[in-house]
């Protein structure tokens, strides 16, 4: 019998609200910046590919030749960012509990979804749904369902963390 | 690029506070034990939703690259759907997405470069099986 006991929302937002909004209108006010400055619509997926292009000569990355070294730099800011927010603010690091294994099989998965389905939680969920495409709602309502799926099938067959 | 770097700095400081950077905490949101994650991508994209109409509408071109301001649209085929259901199980499986884990290394998370190699493995690998098989797609058009 698998436990519904997750399902049961007594109260839905155990650690408040506050700082997820304060984060979420962040990373929108990144979003922003760029677009307002340059017109580019920054998606974190396409990195991967893009910088595999440095290296590989499959025909695939060529595409994304134009626009590697901006990415480059835009996901040195997500992680300088982040690195300052802990040094300044936080006052100290986070380190997973979430075993190795589902983080590489994760990621291949995620690595392989991201890029055949065109784009990822920025792409789609924030850029994508901010300029109200069908596509990008179809793709964003398929992976939420099907991550939500996974995740309570993961944790009732016991897996933790 | 001083721009884009200050706007992912901007995007990685908001992927830290929010704790979206935690598999943990997006982990308890699929489990749908804390709901919270909604007001990230909700502010998001109202912050991104906004900006982008009066944009569009009332702005003429970006003023450091003379682009013309566009919306995110991309076509929709089967992929979109193949792509969104693996995604999904990735995500389910692992909390990680590609933003977040980026923003989990700057916040000393080291065991995310598991994540972020098995990205860059599957990103390749589709990568090659679609390059393979466009190649034989034009293979088979010069035979005919």
């Amino acid at each position: 019998m698998i436990a519904l006991e997750p399902l049961v929302l007594a109260d839905p937002f155990p650690r408040g609200v506050g700082f997820y909004l304060v984060g979420g209108l962040l990373i929108g006010l990144g979003v922003s910046l760029i677009y307002l400055g340059t017109g580019i619509i920054a998606g974190a997926s396409t990195f991967l590919e893009s910088t595999l292009s440095y290296v590989s000569d499959v025909e695939r990355f060529d595409q994304y030749e134009a626009s590697r070294d901006w990415r480059v730099v835009f996901t040195v800011g997500i992680v300088a960012g982040a690195a300052l927010y802990t040094l300044v603010i936080a006052g100290e690091a986070f380190v997973t509990e979430v075993q190795p294994w589902r983080l590489a099989l994760g990621g291949v998965l995620i690595g392989m979804g991201t890029r055949l389905g065109k784009g990822c939680t920025s792409g789609h969920g924030i850029c994508g749904i901010g300029s109200f495409s069908g596509t990008s709602f179809a793709n964003v309502a398929t992976f939420m369902i099907v991550a939500i799926g996974t995740a309570l099938v993961v944790a009732a067959m016991g897996v933790t963390p | 690029m001083v721009l884009v770097l200050l706007g992912g700095m901007t995007f990685g400081v908001g992927l830290a506070h929010s704790r979206m950077a935690e598999p943990e905490i997006v982990l308890s949101f699929l489990q749908l034990t804390d709901l919270g994650l909604l007001f990230v991508m909700g502010g998001a994209v109202v912050v991104t939703a906004t900006t982008m109409f009066v944009a569009t509408r009332y702005l003429d071109r970006a003023p450091l690259t003379g682009a013309i301001y566009a919306t995110r649209k991309k076509r929709f085929d089967s992929n979109v759907m193949l792509g969104g259901g693996l995604f999904g199980v990735g995500w389910g499986l692992s909390g990680v997405c590609p933003g977040a884990a980026y923003a989990s290394v700057g916040i000393g998370n080291y065991l995310i470069l598991y994540a972020i190699g098995g990205m860059f493995l599957g990103a390749y690998v589709q990568g090659y099986a679609r390059s393979y098989v466009a190649d034989r797609g034009r293979a088979a058009m010069g035979a005919d």
